[in-house]
């Protein structure tokens, strides 16, 4: 089944990314765009026409991308470098480390078409990995919007901040779940609807099908409490704490592999603060088989029936203690 | 400066090096020597920088990126005025800033982190790029080793810096023909970098790298393109018994070849 219930609603993050990004940059003649021959797919061209000298383009060679942008933020510039977050994040890693993280360069690191956005392309083309990479750096934020309200809002979070920033954006199409003039907090997960039963907690293109299962769940009359954490490093530990305490379990699901991404950075939380019974969904740690990220998504257990069905078996092993 | 007081300079870092290398019982030691002359006349004759204003916006940019020999890097700083000189005893010890690589969050002077080989000149070309961008008229230098140029991260940023007309920009390889375990040729052998570097459209100028009446003016050189200096220079560089031996890539000295280094160093100031 799929979430989707209204699809002429549904917006593509990337534009807002760029519209914030050419907006901030008509303010600011400090921002540059840096891309690996990736105007195309990371939607530059608008970026590109309005401040022909402010694109650098390196061609297909994402160490050096990383590494200019380090440079370029050296010389006194404010470079989003924006690249498929596949190649972005598993190519220059190293780069993110130690020229970006390390050096405390004011990067933005835009990781474009991330998940399993490029669906049938494959796991080359994937990065269900990114989450795991990138947030045990020190240094680095970690930032998956869930709509294009809060990706606007996030850029221009990270243009104001002072600091490397990993944004993680998808090209799969999801409905504006925050309000309009809604503002970034770093490290600050929203409540999106309270419950007492169980904490349904996601982010990226995960959050609108939790909010469609929690709708589910009430309609058994289950209520749930659902968690947009958008900032995978530093966690937000508050708000995970006061959910185990509240609702007794946690339920995470995310379009990353079950290893070492949200749903671990919040198990740490728990086993640390709250321990309470926990499920984590996300990519169960294979190369997926062919398919559009909805359709792996929903193969894995992450339609808003599967995100239900699995908070059910959750409360029953909650009850059971 | 002149090419004697640069050369008086050098051997005092070389010397002050030594002393560190075995005061800490760690150090890469024929790097260092082999890199210490162009450090020199980098620090000494050639860089635009202020110590006292180590961010100053105009300043020359330099990268270390062959970041293994930081201790030639720091004892060059220092000597310069962006560190105490007396803190180079720190180097190794715990909670030092003076780690076995350069940390621009902790040490002034240096520009960004280098280690993993391959870093430094994408790193420059971005500096080098950002002055084109702003109209700032600071130049970029940067150091590799020339095992170091088998990282293929280098060849990304050679082609787009000729690409960028990156004519304010000027690499240094220090072509001291040694790698950590083995000579350049007898492991994957790159030189001769020349013909290379030309074909990426860079200017190339060859140097003994250990000549300091050659150095000035390479680094001086201005022209149209981005730069590369083949420094070719003597890994162990002023101590005869180190010199173009593998083995003293990261090897300490004992207590008698201590004496003798010392004594030839010192002689030689």
């Amino acid at each position: 089944m799929n979430a989707v219930t209204n699809p002429a609603r549904l917006h593509d993050c990337r534009d807002a990314f760029v519209a914030t990004l050419e907006r901030l940059g008509a303010e600011n003649p400090r921002i540059v765009a840096v891309c690996n021959d990736s105007v195309g797919s990371s939607k530059l061209g608008g970026f590109k026409a309005k401040f022909p000298d402010r694109l650098v383009n390196v061609g297909i060679a994402e160490q050096n991308m990383v590494g200019v942008g380090a440079g370029l933020a050296n010389g006194g510039l404010l470079p989003f470098v924006c690249g498929a977050s596949c190649f972005l994040t598993g190519r220059s890693l190293e780069q993110i480390k130690a020229d970006i993280a390390y050096s405390n360069a004011n990067v933005k690191l835009v990781g474009i078409s991330a998940g399993m956005a490029y669906g049938e392309l494959g796991p080359t083309h994937h990065s269900t990995e990114d989450f795991a990479w990138t947030r045990v750096i020190p240094n680095l934020a970690v930032i998956a919007p869930c709509d294009s309200v809060e990706t606007a809002a996030a850029v221009e979070w990270a243009a104001a901040h002072e600091g490397p920033v990993f944004l993680r954006l998808s090209r799969v199409g999801v409905p504006d779940l925050l309000p309009a003039g809604h503002r970034f907090e770093l490290g600050r997960a929203n409540v999106l609807r309270d419950g007492d039963a169980v904490t349904l907690i996601a982010n990226g293109t995960l959050t609108h099908r939790m909010l469609k299962a929690a709708e589910l769940l009430a309609a058994d009359g289950i209520e749930a409490r659902v968690l947009n954490m958008a900032t995978v490093r530093p966690i937000d530990v508050a708000a995970i704490v006061a959910a185990a305490e509240a609702t007794g379990c946690i339920l995470t699901a995310e379009e990353h592999s079950v290893y070492g991404g949200l749903g671990s950075a919040i198990a740490e939380v728990v086993v640390d603060h709250a321990p309470v019974p926990m499920k984590i969904l996300g990519v169960p740690g294979i190369f997926v088989p062919t398919g559009s990220a909805e359709f792996l998504l929903d193969e894995f257990g992450m339609s808003p029936a599967g995100v239900a069905e699995a908070a059910k078996a959750l409360i029953a092993r909650k009850r059971r203690g | 400066m002149q090419p004697n007081d640069l050369e008086r300079i050098a051997r005092q870092i070389r010397l002050r090096d030594l002393q560190a290398v075995v005061e800490a019982g760690a150090g890469h030691i024929g790097g260092e020597m082999s890199a210490i002359d162009i450090l020199t006349a980098l620090y000494f004759r050639v860089l635009r920088v202020w110590p006292d204003q180590p961010k100053h916006p105009e300043r020359d940019r330099f990268v270390l990126s062959k970041g293994h020999v930081a201790l030639a890097l720091y004892v060059t700083l220092a000597k310069r005025g962006f560190l105490p000189e007396a803190e180079i005893s720190t180097f190794l010890k715990p909670h030092s800033r003076l780690n076995g690589h350069p940390n621009c969050t902790k040490v002034p002077g240096v520009e960004t982190n280098t280690g993993p080989l391959g870093h430094g000149l994408p790193v420059a070309v971005g500096m080098a790029k950002a002055a084109k961008l702003t109209g700032a008229s600071y130049h970029t230098y940067v150091m590799t080793g020339d095992g170091e140029m088998q990282e293929g991260s280098n060849w990304e940023a050679i082609s787009s810096a000729a690409q960028f007309g990156l004519n304010n920009l000027t690499l240094v390889i220090d072509h001291n023909r040694f790698q950590q375990g083995a000579a350049l040729k007898d492991t994957n052998n790159l030189a001769p970098f020349p013909p290379k570097l030309a074909a990426f459209g860079w200017d190339v100028t060859e140097i003994n790298g250990n000549a300091m009446d050659e150095i000035v003016p390479a680094l001086e050189k201005r022209g149209a393109r981005p730069h590369c200096i083949v420094a070719h220079t003597n890994k162990g560089h002023g101590i005869s018994f180190m010199q173009d031996t593998v083995d003293w890539h990261h090897k300490v000295p004992n207590a008698e070849q201590y004496r003798i280094a010392l004594a030839e160093l010192s002689e030689a100031i």
